[in-house]
């Protein structure tokens, strides 16, 4: 089946076939798929995605991931909104002259974007270490394989 | 023949030869909605911030500083700070697991037909908006512009029209894609250069800038000349309600980001998740560096060329591009026009593209017609057919609109309808292994239709009396569509939908089986 379509479709579409073939049940059917109607694609994945999840580098790669993007994103957040809050809330606060007429409204404003830029930049290097584990996950699925 | 319209024919001629040599190259479907996957990190971080930097954030941030000073400069913090949303939550689980469109993310795990029917129409409601607020800003340039070369306001909106189908139609994304990127460098440099010119008049001192920020003269509405600190914040964010509202614009801002399904297409157009993340701090630096600018185009606005003539003179949509004209004459004026224009055109195009694959790839193909193409190609004929539709009815709403409105402040309601619709849904079923279908569609539905019923009843529709406050709804319609999508989620379950959160988490974090890029 899968090698028909590839045939048909061959000559005029360059998408590789990495997904399942039909991702939509018919009409009215509830719960899943009887194994006979299975793509190629969910019948050899079922148990390695099982397996994958059930491996320690994977749960440590989620867990090492979750430890730095839920910080992060909490920061950004209550960092990003302390300004219309601020701004809203406390206006004299915010309306004090810091460096000659520049008030502190603006310059808490600017000061977001070197925020936003660092935050980017620390989680571009950590998430060199998550390639990283992520490879070493694939590897090991490879090397199992063969 | 006036330099400006020179200028814009020199533009179309460039992008126009773009999409040929796009239409050469592309084949399949793969190609023709996401470039192919081939596109290098800087490639796609200056199209996605040329997708992001519309008229709104050129011509209508500029408005909003030079008539209300600070406050607009919230948009611009707003902005920037959205893409860390991205950045940490969206873009790589994104890229790992789906195929063309937003609604493959949720699709995957979840009954595809629902999901997919409202997270296209989602889709195309905030493309709608999002595009209403560009066409008004085209609208307000060529007006402006134009109005001696002969070319009415409507031939223009016309020729906007019918040029972003050529480029969707013919090119697909990899045109598209290659006109982001010549007009995000367009529109860095002409910020740059107007930035210069700004500071050179102040003799690059920037005590004398702020200094003049902080006593700008304009009249009133009963023409009482009025001096203003336009560093003070509030000056449009008035008490009683004006707190809450820039709260709820901020919420809008940096939670829609993440659900733009413009933006959100730009992740597959790339081999894999880490140039996705890399095109997001290629983007991050670029819209960064251009929001901080627009301190000075429209401070710049406010104290050289002043409220009283812009308002006489186009309006506040027209700041930058009248800011240009009293720095540098009416060439340079006309440089940064066709600039302005080429921001709209780049824009609507990529709104275009994003709203026509959500079409054709998920309304068509997989809730029509069950996930098959019946014949080889048929995608992305539909997907032409679509461009053609969605292009034929901006043009139209366009026409019957008029350049009166905000842009910047248009575009903040799409986020508002983005934040509120697809952004729960889209987290949740990336982080919440209960989630489920009936939550998905809850949400989406409790999402778009509250932030649109407030927007109907906000002080933006109702100028009188308005029962809703503020303008804009992110602050209650967010909540509620995760609130929606959370009740929703707990009226039922769905062993499927849970079962199959493994295979996504592990491909959203590892990247196995995601789509490949296509070797040429």
């Amino acid at each position: 089946m899968t090698q028909r379509r590839e045939a048909a479709i061959e000559k005029t579409d360059l998408t590789p076939l990495a997904g399942a073939e039909t991702d939509v049940a018919p009409l009215g059917r509830q719960g899943l798929k009887p194994p006979h109607e299975l793509t190629a694609d969910e019948d050899v994945d079922v148990t390695q995605w099982n397996r994958v999840a059930a491996m320690d580098e994977f749960k440590s790669l989620v867990a090492e991931k979750r430890k730095f993007i839920i910080p992060a994103t909490v920061f950004f957040i209550v960092f990003y909104f302390a300004l219309p809050v601020l701004v809203g809330y406390a206006p004299k606060l915010m309306s004090v002259k810091v460096l000659g007429v520049v008030n502190l409204a603006y310059l808490f404003a600017l000061s977001q974007f070197f925020v936003a830029w660092i935050i980017a930049a620390l989680y571009v290097r950590a998430a060199g270490r998550f390639d990283e584990m992520a490879r070493n996950i694939i590897n090991r699925l490879k090397s199992g394989r063969e | 023949m006036s330099a400006s319209l020179v200028m814009f024919l020199v533009f179309i001629a460039i992008t126009l030869w773009i999409t040929w040599w796009a239409a050469k190259r592309s084949t399949g479907s793969s190609a023709y909605f996401a470039a192919g996957r081939t596109l290098t990190a800087w490639q796609n971080g200056i199209a996605v911030a040329g997708d992001y930097m519309s008229a709104a954030s050129f011509l209508g941030i500029a408005g909003i500083i030079a008539f209300q000073g600070y406050d607009g400069f919230m948009y611009s913090v707003g902005w920037l700070v959205a893409y860390l949303t991205v950045l940490l939550i969206v873009a790589e689980p994104l890229r790992n697991a789906g195929k063309y469109t937003m609604a493959d993310v949720l699709a995957y795990r979840l009954r595809p037909r629902p999901v997919r029917a409202m997270g296209s129409l989602s889709t195309l409601t905030v493309s709608t908006f999002y595009m209403i607020a560009q066409m008004v800003g085209a609208g307000a340039l060529v007006s402006l512009l134009l109005k001696d070369s002969g070319i009415s306001f409507k031939t223009a909106v016309l020729g906007v029209g019918v040029l972003m189908i050529v480029y969707v139609v013919f090119g697909g994304m990899l045109a598209t894609t290659w006109v982001q990127i010549i007009k995000a460098i367009l529109l860095m440099s002409g910020t740059v250069l107007l930035s210069l010119l700004v500071m050179a008049h102040y003799g690059f001192s920037f005590s004398s800038f702020f200094n003049a920020i902080t006593q700008v003269t304009y009249h009133d509405a009963n023409g009482n000349l009025i001096t203003q600190n336009f560093l003070q914040p509030g000056l449009r964010y008035k008490p009683p309600y004006g707190a809450l509202d820039l709260i709820s614009l901020g919420m809008a801002l940096i939670f829609g980001t993440a659900g733009l399904p413009h933006i959100l297409v730009r992740f597959y157009t790339v081999p894999d998740a880490k140039t996705a993340r890399v095109s997001v701090v290629w983007a991050m630096v670029i819209i960064g560096s251009f929001y901080i600018l627009t301190t000075f185009l429209g401070f710049g606005a406010a104290t050289i060329v002043g409220r009283d003539f812009i308002a006489k003179n186009g309006g506040t949509n027209m700041s930058a591009p009248l800011l240009a004209q009293a720095l540098a004459g009416d060439l340079f004026f006309a440089f940064i026009s066709s600039i302005a224009f080429a921001t709209i055109l780049a824009v609507v195009a990529g709104l275009t593209i994003s709203a026509s694959t959500s079409f054709a790839h998920d309304f068509w193909t997989n809730v029509l017609h069950h996930g098959k193409e019946r014949s080889p190609g048929e995608e992305v004929r539909v997907a032409r057919v679509t461009a053609f539709v969605v292009g034929a009815i901006a043009i139209l709403i366009a026409v019957l609109l008029g350049p009166n409105a905000n842009v910047a402040f248009l575009v903040a309601l799409a986020f508002a309808v983005a934040a509120s619709a697809n952004l729960p849904v889209i987290v949740l079923s990336l982080f919440w292994r209960r989630f489920n279908t009936r939550g998905a569609v809850a949400g989406l539905a409790t999402g778009l239709i509250s932030s649109l019923a407030l927007i109907l009843i906000s002080p933006s529709i109702m100028k009188t009396d308005p029962i809703f406050p503020l303008e804009n709804p992110g602050i209650i319609s967010i909540p509620l569509g995760f609130l929606g999508a959370f009740v929703g989620t707990l009226l039922g379950r769905e062993p499927e939908a849970e079962e199959k959160f493994t295979e996504l988490n592990v491909r959203a974090n590892t990247g196995l089986g995601a789509e490949k890029a296509i070797s040429h």
